[in-house]
């Protein structure tokens, strides 16, 4: 590899050619300030605030942008890249709302540190109000267009990520904004509501449709039953919001953490994640042994289910027809558990804290009713969660662990790692293969289907028949497999699409600073979690053998069809087309 | 001078594209020339046309001057606004367009005759202030001059 030497702040540094001044100040533990900047996605250099001086170069040089030249000598701390940079975040404050102190994104803005560390007391500039609307179309995302800095990261995630590309620079100069084409809403427009574009907005511009107002109304209701259930990427998560590391936080202190919040059972979306492998399980081996449609493609990810209505619309018979875990959960609440412990299914409201602001939009769709009532009534994403725990008071890290209440708090590692990229996946192998070919699994640790690649393929043989399957994270690879597959390039038996980068624990309702690199230690615990479990195979759990022994009776009988299967819906992928959007 | 705009069926027009390789801009000026707009349907075609997300071609659409998304008039009048015209005495004259037609810049005549925009330099600084009604230019315009230049569309 080529290297070039040369000096930062009086620092010798040795780098590969072409690394960037900041990442190469970053090994002499020099940090020089981003906002457009994102780990993960292309250097757009439009904010300028990581100006550095370069010797021998007259204006000053952006940081992220500029390549390290052999002999070259960089100050990143002259009073000249001060006072520039402050006039930079200075021009940027005159367009943003000063309301910091009741932002959404209050403490967990890029704007607002670096208005905090650059000591940013005044504004010389006249502050412009852009008296732009609030956009409240979606049931899952808000945006307040005001605050947008213009950095563009929302847009590359949506675009280049995802390939759902609903946003776009509009207009030109001063006036420039982002935007869904024509300044339509989000709701208004062929959004996924996978969230990726607020985990990669850098200020309170984008952000989840907090809900968390109306549970403590549910809670403080007398009349009302409220129940919970949590979803496998939460724990692992959940833990950066109180300054731990990603596996850290025990399972047991969040129970505790929600009984003390005031749900009057605390139970995990795991249960019904055991029940979705042994549906989709027995579904996938009588797709294959009567003909069915193949491939069949996983259904848990409300955001992949909606970019297939929208792009795939030939694709979804391959779609598996059982519910997510989530509404599953919701059905079962309001009919087993309300039937089972006597309750009034009018009287529970359901509660389900998830990864994802997907879901908002999933638990809100007219067919997720087959209780008779709305199956689950609000989904908060781990943000709301946390500032539910936060607004109680809990010390969640010095709180005694409690258990889950049972039945449906009973889940083994094949639930927990649906959290994870793969993990669908893999916990459907584990049960399908032993229920297919009567043996049991050697090792059940299916490692190819695991991990941060974009697509993964595996063969499995399956009493004498060799599946094949594969696993895309994020809908830009999921696009990219179906367009495969469409072109007859492909087949596989069965395929698990997640939306987010990474699966669920990389999910748009995760905490602000969700990046690859947490990504990967949150995928570490979740594995870890796998391992330390007495159980790892759903058709090992005795609540599942439970449940359709005293309810359900046999997978893919006629109670399951009610309540544990769904059916979708085409989309266009065009407002003001006569097809729903 | 009166435009004959034929109004050829957008679909028409933007077909036309389809295998254009950077055909989003030569298409927005065909429907321009059609349309003095880009209507909101255009946009939808045209994504699905080119296979360019909508997003995109609002985005392209809304950052040219001499594009607008909607409806306009039937002629369009464009005023620079760069700094020689204003320093020529271009706010007087605007201001007295204004007058005349009884609409603000951004407005267009009740009739469907005239809509009135701003625009970037046009290169002939020489003989500011200067405006432009479709694709010709005016120049050294005096206000008792404006009902003349008016009555030719």
């Amino acid at each position: 590899m080529d290297m070039v030497t040369a000096i930062i702040d009086g620092c010798g540094v040795e780098v590969a050619k072409g690394t960037t001044i900041l990442e190469a100040a970053k090994t002499v533990g020099i940090k020089i300030p981003t906002l457009c900047y994102h780990p993960d996605q292309f250097i757009k250099a439009n904010c300028r605030v990581c100006v550095v001086e370069v010797e021998g170069v007259q204006l000053l040089q952006a940081a992220c942008a500029t390549a390290v030249n052999e002999g070259m000598v960089v100050k990143t701390n002259t009073s000249a890249v001060r006072d520039a940079r402050k006039t930079i975040l200075e021009l940027i404050l005159a367009h943003h709302p000063q309301d910091c102190l009741h932002c959404i994104r209050n403490q967990k803005c890029e704007l607002q540190t670096l208005a905090s560390e650059y000591n940013i007391r005044d504004i010389r500039f006249d502050q412009v109000d852009r008296g732009l609307a609030l956009d409240l179309t979606s049931p899952s995302i808000h945006r307040d267009p005001n605050k947008c800095i213009k950095c563009g990261r929302c847009i590359e995630v949506c675009e280049r990520v995802q390939t759902v590309a609903v946003y776009s620079k509009y207009d030109r100069g001063f006036d420039v904004g982002v935007a869904p084409a024509l300044n339509l809403g989000l709701g208004d427009v062929a959004c996924i509501n996978c969230g990726q574009c607020v985990l990669a907005c850098p200020v309170g511009a984008i952000y989840e449709n907090d809900q968390h107002d109306q549970v403590w109304d549910a809670i403080n209701d007398p009349e009302k039953h409220v129940v919970c259930q949590m979803a496998p990427a939460i724990r692992v998560a959940l833990a950066e919001e109180f300054g731990l590391n990603s596996g850290e936080l025990q399972m047991g202190k969040i129970v505790a953490a929600l009984r003390q919040i005031g749900f009057d059972k605390v139970m995990h979306t795991n249960f019904t994640a055991d029940l979705t492998i042994i549906e989709e399980g027995n579904e996938l081996l009588q797709r294959i042994n009567n003909g069915g449609k193949l491939p069949m493609i996983t259904s848990c990810s409300p955001g992949w289910i909606k970019f297939c209505e929208h792009n795939f619309p030939d694709f979804l018979e391959n779609l598996s027809t059982c519910k997510s875990p989530q509404q599953m959960f919701g059905a079962l609440v309001k009919t087993y558990y309300a039937e089972k412990s006597g309750i009034d299914p009018a009287k529970i409201y359901s509660v389900s804290f998830m990864p994802c602001t997907a879901k908002k939009y999933e638990c809100a769709r007219p067919e997720m009713n087959s209780s008779g009532y709305q199956d689950v009534d609000a989904v908060l994403t781990t943000r709301e969660l946390a500032r539910m725990i936060r607004e109680s008071g809990i010390d969640i890290v010095n709180i005694a662990p409690e258990e889950f209440d049972a039945p449906m708090g009973i889940y083994t590692g094949a639930a927990v790692i649906f959290g994870a990229t793969g993990g669908v996946m893999e916990a459907a192998l584990r049960t399908v293969y032993e229920v297919a070919t009567g043996d049991t699994l050697n090792d059940i640790n299916f490692t190819a289907v695991r991990g941060m690649e974009g697509i993964k393929e595996a063969t499995v043989n399956l009493a004498g028949t060799e599946v094949k399957v594969a696993v895309a994270h994020t809908t830009g690879n999921a696009r990219k497999l179906l367009e495969a597959i469409r072109a007859g390039e492909k087949f596989y038996h069965f395929i698990e699409v997640m939306a987010c980068p990474g699966g669920c624990i990389g999910g748009g309702g995760q905490p602000i600073g969700t990046i690859n690199e947490k990504r990967q230690f949150r995928i570490d615990a979740i594995y870890e979690e796998d391992l330390g479990l007495p159980m790892r195979k759903s058709h090992e759990n005795p609540a599942i053998t439970q449940i359709y022994e005293e309810f359900l009776k046999t997978p893919l009988g006629h109670k399951s069809h009610e309540l544990l299967h769904t059916h979708y819906t085409k989309r266009s992928l065009y407002p003001f087309s006569k097809e729903q959007l | 001078m009166t435009n004959n705009y034929t109004n050829r069926p957008i679909d028409q027009i933007i077909a036309e594209f389809k295998d254009v390789k950077g055909g989003l801009l030569p298409a927005l000026h065909a429907i321009d020339d059609e349309y003095r707009a880009i209507p909101q349907e255009a946009l939808v075609k045209l994504s699905q046309v080119l296979n360019i997300p909508v997003a995109q071609v609002y985005g392209v659409a809304t950052f040219y001057a001499k594009f607008a998304v909607g409806q306009r008039g039937r002629n369009i009048i464009r005023f620079c606004e760069s700094a020689p015209c204003h320093i020529a005495g271009a706010a007087k004259l605007i201001a007295d367009m204004e007058d005349q037609l009884g609409i603000k810049v951004g407005e267009t005549t009740l009739d469907g005759k005239f809509t009135l925009e701003f625009c970037q330099c046009v290169g002939m600084c020489q003989s500011a202030p200067v405006f432009t009604i479709n694709q010709q230019p005016y120049y050294n315009v005096l206000t008792d001059e404006i009902p003349e230049i008016l009555a030719r569309f």
